[in-house]
This record gives C-alpha cells, sequence and structure tokens, in this order.
C-alpha cells in the first residue's frame, strides 16, 4: 500500500512539474501575442456557478454586449474583439487556475472576477505575465491596485469601479446627512474583505461625523439565522443599521429584523444590488433600505438612459442592474484603450489604460489615479416595498 | 426577560429543525451503526422538492409537505439500496466514506441541474403574520414549525414503540443476527429506517426553506452537522436523546450568537461534540459504554 502511494506522489509530482513548465514556457509567448488571426481576445474570468455567480454572469453579459456593439461597428483597430470566458465557480483558487489558463491562451487583456477576493487571487498571473487585469465591481481597499506589501502599483492591475472606503463613506455620510441618523448598529459579514472593508469606513466616517456606533455584531456568509442577534440589536437604542455584506444574507437579515419588529433604516452598499434581495426578504419588509451603488436606472442621465434602452432591446424589455452596467463600461474603456495603444500587445494596452482621462460610460465619468484607481461618483439608492424608488448622486 | 424569552423562542424553532434532522442521524446509527453524512443533503431535496411544486403549481404547504417527505422517503431507500446495502459487511469506515460521496453526488448532481444561485419561495406559503405576545415576537410560521415537529416526533415514537415494524427496528438495532434468527427481515428493516428517517428529513427540508425563504444546494451542510452534534449530544442512537439534543443545541447556538459572541455561535456548537466525545461519549441520554464513530 505504502509503495503504491509513493508511486502515485511521485507520478502527481512529475505531472505538476510538466504543467508548470508548460505554463512558463507559455508566458513568453504571451507578450507578443494577445492577437491570433483576426481577433483581439478578451480572457474573461468571471463567477459563471457558485455562491456570487450572479454579479458574475452579469458582468459577462454587459461585457459582450459591449463587445457585440463595438463589433457591430467594425471592431478596434480593423479586428472583432472576441471574448473567451472561464468560470471561477466563485473560487480564489479556482480563479486563480481560470487566469493561468487565460493567459496561456494568449489573451490581450483579462477581465474580471468581480469579486474582490477573486480578482486578487489572479494577479499575481497578471503581473508575471504582463497582461492587464480589469475587475469592474472588485471594490476593496487593500492590495488590489497598490501592492500592500512594497506600496507599489502594480502595472497591470486596474478596475472602474470606486472602492469600499468610498462606500462606506458615503453611507456614513448619508446616514448622518440625509437620515439625520446620530447612533448606528454594524452587522457585518466577517467572511469577507469587502465587508470588513465598507465596516471599518463607515465606523470611521460615522464617527468622524459625530455620531456613535452603539453594536458591532457579525455573521458568516451561509448563516441563515440571524434571529437572535438581532434580537439583542434590538434591545439598544440606534437609529441605522449598516449591513454590510451581500443580499442573500442581508435579505434574510431585512426579513428577519423586520420580523422582530424592527423599524430602523437598513443601509448597505452595492452587495446589495440584485431582484433577489426583495424575494428573499419578501417585499413588504423591504422598506427604509438604502444602499450606495455605482449606477442606477432611475438615473436620467443621457449615457445611462441609451445604455438602458439598447440593453431592453436586446433583453426583451428586461431592466439591467449595475453589474451589467459596468461589465457594459469594462468592454468600452479596454476597446479605448486598445485603440488609443493603437496596438494589441498587452504592455501597450497597459500603458494606455492607466493614461486614462474623463472615460464617459453608463456609470458615470471617470479618470484613472496614479495609483490604478478611479476617481468617480455613487448613487444611493432608496428601496420601498421591495422595489428601488429613488436615487441620488452623492459625490 | 423580554429579551430572554424571545432568544428561547428563536432558540425552540432552530431547535426543533435540528431535532427532526438529529432523528434521521440516530435512527440509522441505532440500526446498522452508520453515520450518514448524506442526511442533510436529503434534507436540502425536500427543500427544492417543495420549492418545485409550491412554485411551478401553486400548490399549498401541506400538499408541498407531504410530496417532498415521499420524493424523500423514496430516495432514503434507493440510497440505501445502491450505495450502503452492498458495503453492509464492509469495514465500517467503507461505508462512512461513502456516505460522504453519496452527499457529495446529491449536492452536485442538483448544482449541475439547477445552478448553485439561492432560490426563494414564493410569497405567502405560509402566513407571515406575527403574533406580539407581552413584547415576544413570535410568528405563524415558527409556531407551524415547533408544532410539526412535535407532531412528527410523536409519530415517530408512536411507530417505533407501539408496531410491530418499530419493534423489528428495535430488534434488529439490537442484535441483527439474533434478529434474523427470529424471522425478521433485516434488509427491509433497514430501508424501512431510511424511509423514516428521510422522510423527516424532507419534511426539516420544506420548513427551513420557507422559514429562512432561501434554498441552495448546499444548504444541507451546516444544519446536517449541527444536528449530527445533536444526536453525539442527546446520546446517539437514542430517539428521545435525539429530540433533547436537537432543542438543547438550537437554545445553546442562540444564546452564545445573542449574548456577545456571534462569531462563536458554530465554534460553540463543535466545542460540544468535542467536549461531549471526551467527557461522555454516550451523550446525555445514551447508554454507556462502547465506542462512539
Amino acid at each position: 500500500m505504502c509503495k503504491k502511494l509513493g508511486v502515485v506522489a511521485l507520478a502527481l509530482v512529475l505531472v505538476l512539474s510538466l504543467a508548470l513548465t508548460g505554463c512558463s514556457a507559455k508566458k513568453n509567448n504571451a507578450g507578443s501575442g494577445g492577437s491570433t488571426g483576426g481577433t483581439i481576445k478578451i480572457g474573461a474570468n468571471y463567477e459563471l456557478s457558485g455562491a456570487v455567480a450572479t454579479y458574475g454572469n452579469d458582468s459577462l453579459n454587459g461585457l459582450k454586449m459591449a463587445v457585440k456593439e463595438i463589433n457591430d461597428n467594425g471592431g478596434v483597430l480593423g479586428k472583432k474583439l472576441e471574448i473567451v470566458s472561464k468560470d471561477n465557480k466563485s473560487d480564489p483558487a479556482q480563479a486563480t487556475s481560470a487566469a493561468e489558463a487565460l493567459a496561456a491562451q494568449g489573451v490581450a487583456v483579462m477581465a474580471g472576477p468581480a469579486t474582490s477576493g477573486n480578482f486578487r487571487a489572479t494577479l499575481p498571473v497578471a503581473q508575471s505575465n504582463k497582461i492587464p487585469a480589469i475587475s469592474s465591481s472588485a471594490t476593496a481597499d487593500d492590495d488590489i491596485t497598490v501592492d500592500k506589501a512594497t506600496g507599489k502599483t502594480r502595472q497591470f492591475v486596474f478596475r472602474t469601479c470606486f472602492t469600499d472606503s468610498f462606500q462606506g463613506k458615503i453611507m456614513a455620510n448619508y446616514a448622518s446627512n440625509n437620515l439625520k441618523g446620530k447612533k448606528a448598529v454594524i452587522y457585518a459579514d466577517s467572511s469577507s474583505d469587502y465587508a470588513k472593508g465598507l465596516a471599518a469606513n463607515f465606523k470611521k466616517q460615522f464617527t468622524e461625523n459625530g455620531g456613535t456606533i452603539v453594536a458591532e455584531e457579525a455573521y458568516v456568509a451561509g448563516d441563515k439565522d440571524f434571529n437572535a442577534v438581532l434580537t439583542t440589536i434590538k434591545s439598544k437604542q440606534f437609529d441605522v443599521m449598516f449591513v454590510p455584506g451581500y443580499y442573500q444574507e442581508a435579505g434574510l437579515i431585512i426579513k428577519q429584523a423586520r420580523g422582530l419588529g424592527m423599524k430602523q433604516p437598513i443601509l448597505g452598499a452595492d452587495g446589495f444590488d440584485s431582484p433577489e434581495l426583495a424575494s428573499i426578504a419578501g417585499a413588504s419588509n423591504v422598506n427604509d433600505v438604502y444602499f450606495s451603488n455605482h449606477y442606477s436606472s432611475l438615473d436620467k442621465s443621457n449615457e445611462v438612459q441609451d445604455f438602458i434602452n439598447a440593453y431592453k432591446a436586446a433583453n426583451n424589455g428586461k431592466e439591467p442592474n449595475a453589474f451589467i452596467a459596468m461589465g457594459y463600461d469594462l468592454g468600452k474603456y479596454i476597446a479605448d484603450a486598445i485603440k488609443r495603444a493603437n496596438s494589441t500587445d498587452p504592455v501597450k494596452i497597459a500603458d494606455a489604460l492607466a493614461s486614462t482621462t474623463s472615460f464617459t460610460g453608463a456609470t458615470g465619468t471617470f479618470s484613472v489615479g496614479p495609483d490604478h484607481n478611479v476617481i468617480k461618483s455613487a448613487v444611493v439608492i432608496k428601496m420601498t416595498n421591495g422595489q428601488q424608488v429613488s436615487a441620488e448622486r452623492i459625490k | 426577560m423580554e429579551r430572554f424569552l424571545q432568544q428561547i423562542v428563536n432558540g425552540v424553532s432552530l431547535g426543533s429543525i435540528y431535532a427532526l434532522i438529529a432523528l434521521g442521524y440516530t435512527m440509522v446509527y441505532g440500526i446498522i451503526k452508520l453515520i450518514n453524512f448524506a442526511h442533510g443533503d436529503v434534507l436540502m431535496i425536500g427543500a427544492f422538492v417543495s420549492f418545485a411544486v409550491t412554485t411551478f403549481t401553486r400548490l399549498g404547504f401541506i400538499p408541498a409537505l407531504l410530496i417532498s417527505m415521499v420524493t424523500c422517503m423514496c430516495l432514503g431507500v434507493i440510497i440505501e439500496r445502491v450505495a450502503y446495502k452492498p458495503l453492509r459487511n464492509s469495514s465500517r469506515i467503507a461505508v462512512l466514506i461513502t456516505a460522504i460521496g453519496v452527499s457529495l453526488l446529491l449536492e452536485y448532481t442538483l448544482m449541475y441541474f439547477v445552478g448553485a444561485q439561492t432560490r426563494s419561495f414564493r410569497q405567502g406559503v405560509l402566513p407571515a403574520t406575527i403574533y406580539n405576545i407581552g413584547g415576544v415576537r413570535i410568528s405563524v410560521q415558527q409556531i407551524i414549525i415547533i408544532l410539526l415537529s412535535l407532531v412528527l416526533m410523536m409519530l415517530l415514537q408512536f411507530i417505533v414503540r407501539k408496531t410491530k415494524q418499530g419493534k423489528a427496528m428495535r430488534a434488529v438495532s439490537f442484535d441483527k443476527e439474533a434478529a434474523q434468527l427470529m424471522g425478521i427481515n433485516v434488509d427491509r428493516t433497514i430501508s424501512f429506517t431510511f424511509l423514516l428517517g428521510s422522510a423527516l428529513a424532507g419534511a426539516a427540508g420544506v420548513m427551513v426553506g420557507i422559514y429562512y425563504n432561501s434554498i441552495d444546494p448546499l444548504m444541507g451542510m451546516m444544519p446536517g452537522l449541527k444536528a449530527f452534534v445533536a444526536a453525539v449530544f442527546g446520546g446517539i442512537g437514542n430517539i428521545p436523546g435525539a429530540m433533547v439534543g436537537g432543542l438543547s443545541i438550537g437554545v445553546i447556538e442562540t444564546l452564545v450568537a445573542g449574548y456577545g459572541a456571534s462569531l462563536y455561535r458554530d465554534a460553540a456548537v463543535f466545542a460540544i461534540l468535542i467536549l461531549v466525545l471526551i467527557l461522555k461519549p454516550s451523550g446525555l441520554m445514551g447508554k454507556g459504554g462502547g465506542s462512539k464513530v
């Protein structure tokens, strides 16, 4: 038995080393490539299944829509764009291997993943293969565009969204200025960097505004029963509850909080943006719920309305959500950079991405800063009876 | 005090669900000394069947519950026949690993067909009315969960204690060979045990699904594990023990989460498992001696 195991282990090591040399051999080709034949390959590494599948699928659909529009108008540099998509199953390890696979296929740019943790897992691959990786929704502060260990901007890492600190700050300002809240409770998802970043920045800004945080509680993604903690929170005096996290748990928290008779406003960030939020919570429970987002279909500007009309025309009148809008902007941003780089060389594309100023898309106008973070505004959306009823742009 | 009572209400509703699932673990363990790790996934299938029934046929709660229970019964018997029966005389570890395999098979087969995203039930399968009794809020759904669990547990006690088939179950659990010599059909009795346990898991699945209004193919894992802890806590193989264990685990988890340590709720449950295995492996109500797991 032991002998057999040894043989198996040896075989595994051999296979692995073969695979690794295979990767490094391909690395050298990637520099020259990005285009094969008449197309420019765009890698799409998204959460097409798993816990946050709706984010990945929506982003990819937006990206596809932009690519289709670009191709219908003659493509970029006389070539069509081609999306090569891989499913990372909402898992960081799978995201890394999907990025490896895309790099090996010689893509010019890698789009996605949609969430920060998964995006971060692909960054070493982007840096070592010298292929730009761009996420349209990885909002984590730490260690995305700026390497935490060295403090240097990562040359090949970009994003088109604002960061958590910005969303946490916006919601804290909204809570103090618009909702006139003085005491807040934070009930955060402790299993995601996203929620932790939001919670920390909300706390900082809300305290600076003169408010107090009366309780900080935490849950873990996948929890279903929040009654115990909510009962404790209910016994405290507070004006607003901030719930940084994703819609699956946030929906249940809203349902159970309203079930326990808590009437205070519930605040969140873009993780709330899913039609599932209202169906999990029950539409009648979703009152006085506010969340920050990159985009709202209630926004009346031309870019937004044009995008909405185009999306509705292609999707039987369905309204696009923010992830679709951001995926769409990402596609346009990539095409714009390739055009300005006048090359399909990933290094030149990275330079063009970094020097973008005043790019206007469906999620607002942005410029890329020296730290590869974008400078843009956010919208705060109000929900009543499970419906988004109003949106305010907040800088 | 009001807050404490509210926490007890929360804990008992959660605990009734654990108790229902724990019964399935404990019965199967009692009969063939197998920890059926696929049990939580039978619950998940039950939740999905009731989701399909209420969404696509617009039937109400009771028909959905019955259809789920019957589907889970069949599933339980098939799992036993296909996966465990051929291993009846193999080592216990082989059967245990098979159980884990069956669990993964159910989870990922379903994920392949329906996807991994969370789904929610349509509104109004059960009324969402909430009663306010002296500041303690209890919903119709919680009342139904607690009552239904009680009724099902009493029904199970009746079957095990008062019927011929129940007598056969007890005999097989006591001594399989001797029972066989007395003319008891051991295979059929084991199938019947799986049938009962799976029906309870199906019922628990429907209740978890409707109460929390969120189902996904991996939803059975956590409740399954916690119910396993409940079964061990109460004394695995012991039916009243599973009920007491389930309720205690639900209440303990709620109190831990409600009084200060919201992050340690799961840790607390598994700490109980470790403590029980070290201090009293036979559990609260189990008979002494013998190694577990």
